[in-house]
């Protein structure tokens, strides 16, 4: 029998084997671009969705010449169905700090902000107890880094880094045309390292125990583990960490409710998945790592969780480039009326070849993968778009 | 060369600076890439993703406005890939849009409907997605916003706050409730707009457009009773002609004579008339400040800025109101002009001022707020009963029938009709400063201005702020308290310059004695209502109309008018005087900055 490829782990939880501290203490006495290696070796992408390498991320950050540098911890965790974020930052703040103190080292970066969802901010008390230990601990250490908490809107595109960014600045939460990256050019125009809570705990688990350990961990197209929100028709919803490369058989093994019809996964950016491929598809592999992991099962009408999906496109949106602000209201007004029966069924194709006008032209992330969803609902449940 | 990078669009080779974008690189290449969110005057924005570009080797199509040309890139721009894209950007775009183009004022001076047109967009593709009809704003005297027309292009947004830094506009809402909107949402006669009108010359669908007053004119026009003049402005005279198939910056004064007098104008003056007038009670005022300050020791706000462009007036208003003193209480030409069609004119030609209807055609949207102002009813009846923009006179033209390309060209008439090229150059950014100067330094001096042929160059040109500097010698006994001064001088057009001046000014480090702002950038010949497109190329080329039109002319001075000499010898009686105040001077309102 083939070997399992669900396994759970309990390391980014974990109780301190070693104090935070300590670990950062080592990890700045090395040389900064054997770091950077080091988490460039681990195969480290980054945990928010769109799954850049953080090691390169770290290296073109220390490699920008202006000052002051930034980290932002991006804690806007907006995509429906995570909610893993808030429970690293209840559970063990303490390595998030750590993550942006080894990135403010290697990256000579003098500033931290924390970009806390709004809904969050019932945290902020705790968290800012932690940073006070952490400012002491860093002061001891001779690191000049200091990390501030900024609370965000509430709007779903400010995860988007460059959206963040400009909302950090106070002004409407829009994403930049790139280039220049943020590490070129971000926050107020300087220099800024954005990444994701989990991505930063990682980072400083690659750290503490080595690339080489870390590539144990997943497969060798996505390596490590990571944190997964489960919820839907599930019996069990709830923060997991799993190694990353499981197939869908076995995550609906261990997580389904016997009665399960489709998994989406990354997120309603991400990919659905019919009951016909769960063998076939690995989680963790080419997808979106966001994390979010929704379960349906056939009691649901997949038009339904489409038309759910839209409508939180079509209001997420920021609005300011053509394809995502139309093309969203475009796609819910079209399977609206395809089920009423005023367009025809035909119809859905037209829809499918403007999600990839969308991927191509839309300006960020947002817009270019509503057709993930769109596409792989259409393709696989296109007698319950109809009927 | 380090700073230039090579490329190929569609095959041929392009040398560019480096930073320069896809865009940028297509025009060297001689390569069209339709736009509809780019404005040459503006920043890049990126959102209407209708200039997509496929680059060898990237997964998605790229922005050409927003992305840098990169060594060694192949570009491609007319791929089956791009077109389809293209065609569905353009398609949800008007699926969005009110398309009762027929019915709208920028028809066939659309960009959507060009776009449209030019990709062949079928309704049928998309479900209108047109949010349910908000009346269209028409609380100003000036600018009227159609939602249901905007294409969320943003270039308004960008108009008010980077070439105006007035960000009366702004983009609220997101995703499908994203729009352009006000500060709370108020009506845009509530908020900071300085009726400039620089959105709607930026704007490139009918979202924003003068409110228009041009078939309150027609019937004027048609009624018996009524006296109907028209008094035209110099930017006028060198923008018309783009609304009538000339080319950019042709001269059309006297075939636009002949037009407005063949559409039954009862007389058709020259706004260039009370040009001097300004320049005469203006230079005076600035004369008995620079007395007052140096020989009473009183005092007296300096330097003194001009005051006859209506945008400006409320932009200073709004955002500098302890200033206000600086202001010179001259009113603007036209509503000079105004004042003296319903008192000066109706007395010499013996008609009731009751039935005359005084009508200016301007390059501006503001001039139709500043006619409206509570306080611009010296003459005891509304002074300008209404502000027509170039482009309103364009369209009556049009309507009229006229042939207008081979009319026959004439002279204003008279009375107030005569004028000089120091008025004419009012249209052009530093123009009102040239024509002060030429004046004011011959009073003083009892010689011409010390420049060559008159034309004082540092004060020309489109730079955001300009500067001169006279020094005064040899001064008639009665100016002897300016003797061996140094008068500098400065000009700025665009609010944004006008910020700069005016901080300096509120820090009290102003270097400047007078000064001259412009609301529109490159003054009134890029106004708000003179005729769409406007960049700097544009710009430029109605400039060059501006001076031409002055070096043609015999007078060049305003104090040489002689229609001006015989106002003030039979009316007015001197600069300054009791009726002048009465009728040629004005005050000034705080407003708040929101």
């Amino acid at each position: 029998m083939a070997e399992k490829t669900l396994k759970k782990v309990d390391i980014i939880f974990a109780e301190y084997l070693v104090s935070p501290y300590k670990i950062l203490e080592e990890t700045i006495k090395r040389p900064k671009n054997e770091i950077i290696q080091e988490i460039l070796d681990s195969g480290l992408r980054g945990r928010g969705g769109a799954g850049f390498p953080t090691g390169l991320k770290w290296k073109f950050g220390a490699s920008a010449k202006a000052e002051p540098k930034y980290i932002v911890c991006n804690a806007d965790e907006g995509e429906p169905g995570t909610f893993k974020d808030r429970e690293i930052l209840t559970k063990v703040p303490r390595k998030v700090f750590l993550g942006m103190g080894i990135c403010a080292f290697v990256t000579g970066a003098t500033k931290g902000i924390l970009y806390l969802r709004a809904e969050y901010n019932y945290l902020i008390p705790s968290l800012n107890n932690e940073l006070q230990i952490f400012h002491e601990k860093a002061k001891l250490l001779g690191l000049d880094f200091n990390i501030t908490i900024f609370s965000g809107s509430g709007a779903y595109v400010c995860g988007e880094e460059t959206a963040l960014i400009e909302s950090m600045e106070g002004k409407r939460g829009e994403p930049r045309n790139k280039p220049p990256f943020p590490v070129q050019s971000g926050y107020l125009g300087k220099p800024t390292i954005v990444n994701n809570v989990e991505t930063f705990v990682s980072a400083s688990m690659v750290c503490r125990i080595g690339a080489v350990e870390y590539k144990k961990l997943g497969t060798e197209d996505q390596s490590g583990s990571k944190l997964f929100s489960i919820s839907g028709d599930t019996h069990k919803a709830g923060v997991y960490e799993l190694e990353l490369g499981m197939k869908v058989s076995e995550f609906v093994e261990e997580f389904g409710d016997g009665d399960t019809k489709a998994v989406q996964i990354g997120g309603v950016a991400g990919v659905c998945v019919p009951r016909k491929n769960f063998e076939a598809t690995i989680i963790g592999q080419g997808s979106s790592s966001g994390g979010s992991t929704m379960v349906f099962n056939s009691t649901r009408s997949m038009y339904n969780v489409l038309h759910n999906y839209l409508e939180f496109f079509q209001e997420e949106s920021c609005g300011q480039c053509t394809p995502c602000r139309v093309g969203c209201q475009q796609l819910l007004k079209g399977i609206e009326a395809i089920k009423a029966g005023t367009k025809p069924a035909e119809y859905l194709n037209q829809l499918m070849k403007l999600t990839e006008t969308m991927k191509l032209t839309a300006k960020c992330g947002l817009g270019q993968s509503v057709g993930n969803s769109f596409n792989s609902i259409v393709t696989n449940f296109r007698e319950e778009m109809i009927y | 060369m380090e700073n230039l990078i090579n490329l190929t669009i569609d095959g041929i080779d392009v040398q560019v600076e480096r930073g320069k974008s896809i865009l940028e690189a297509a025009k060297i290449a001689n390569v069209r890439i339709p736009t509809l969110c780019h404005h040459d005057d503006l920043c890049v924005a990126g959102n209407c993703r209708v200039c997509v570009v496929e680059v060898i080797g990237r997964p998605r199509l790229e922005a050409s406005c927003a992305v840098p040309a990169e060594d060694g890139m192949k570009v491609l721009t007319s791929t089956p890939k791009v077109r389809t894209a293209r065609k569905d950007i353009v398609s949800l775009l008007v699926a969005e849009h009110n398309t009762q183009c027929t019915t709208c004022y920028r028809s066939t001076n659309c960009e959507l409907q060009s776009l449209s047109a030019e990709y062949n967009i079928d309704n049928d593709d998309y479900i209108s997605v047109l949010k349910p009809q908000k009346p269209i704003d028409k609380s100003s005297w000036s600018v009227e916003k159609d939602d249901s027309k905007c294409v969320r292009c943003q270039r308004c947004v960008r108009t008010c706050a980077e070439l105006q830094h007035v960000n009366a506009l702004t983009a609220s809402g997101k995703g499908n409730h994203m729009k352009i909107s006000t500060f709370l949402e108020l009506p845009m006669n509530d908020v900071v707009c300085t009726n400039c009108g620089q959105c709607i010359t930026h704007c490139p669908t009918g979202a924003l457009t003068e409110r228009r007053y041009y078939s309150d004119i027609w019937e004027a026009i048609g009624d018996p009773t009524k006296h109907v003049i028209i008094n035209t402005a110099p930017s006028v005279r060198v923008g018309l002609g783009e609304m009538l198939g000339f080319p950019i910056g042709t001269r059309v004064t006297g075939k636009m004579v002949t037009a407005l007098k063949k559409m039954g104008f009862d007389s058709v003056l020259d706004t260039d008339f009370t040009a001097d007038l300004t320049i005469i009670e203006e230079g005076s005022e600035f004369l008995q400040r620079l007395e007052d300050a140096l020989v009473h020791k009183k005092q007296v706000a300096l330097p003194m800025l001009t005051s006859c462009s209506p945008g400006w007036v409320k932009f200073i208003e709004h955002m500098y109101p302890n200033h206000l003193d600086h202001l010179s209480t001259c009113k603007s030409p036209q509503q000079m002009f105004g004042a003296l069609a319903k008192t000066y004119y109706a007395e010499k030609m013996g008609i009731k001022p009751e039935n005359i209807v005084s009508v200016a055609g301007m390059p501006c949207a503001a001039k139709k707020f500043e006619a409206n102002r509570p306080e611009m009813k010296s003459s005891g009846y509304q002074d300008v009963d209404c502000g027509l923009t170039t482009r309103e006179l364009g369209h009556m033209i049009k309507q009229s029938g006229l042939d207008f390309t081979n009319l026959q060209e004439s002279h204003f008439d008279s009375l107030m009709g005569e004028s000089t090229g120091a008025a004419v150059i009012f249209g052009a950014t530093g123009g009102v400063m040239e024509a002060a100067l030429r004046t004011v330094y011959e009073l003083i001096t009892g010689r011409p201005v010390p420049f060559e042929n008159l034309n004082i160059v540092p004060v020309r040109g489109l730079e955001g702020i300009k500067e001169a500097s006279v020094k005064l010698e040899n001064c008639l006994p009665k100016y002897s308290f300016l003797e061996g001064v140094e008068a500098r001088f400065a000009v700025a057009h665009g609010l944004k310059n006008a910020r700069i001046i005016m901080d300096q000014i509120a820090k009290g480090e102003s270097p400047y004695h007078f000064i001259e702002v412009m609301a529109c950038p490159g003054g009134c010949i890029g106004g708000g209502g003179q005729p769409i497109p406007t960049n700097n190329a544009i710009r430029r080329k109605r400039i060059e109309a501006i001076y031409a039109e002055d070096e043609g002319l015999a007078k060049r001075k305003s104090h040489d008018n002689e229609e001006l000499k015989k106002l003030y010898q039979d009316f007015l009686k001197e600069p300054l005087g009791h009726k002048s105040h009465k009728l040629l001077h004005t005050k000034y309102r705080k407003r708040n900055r929101y």
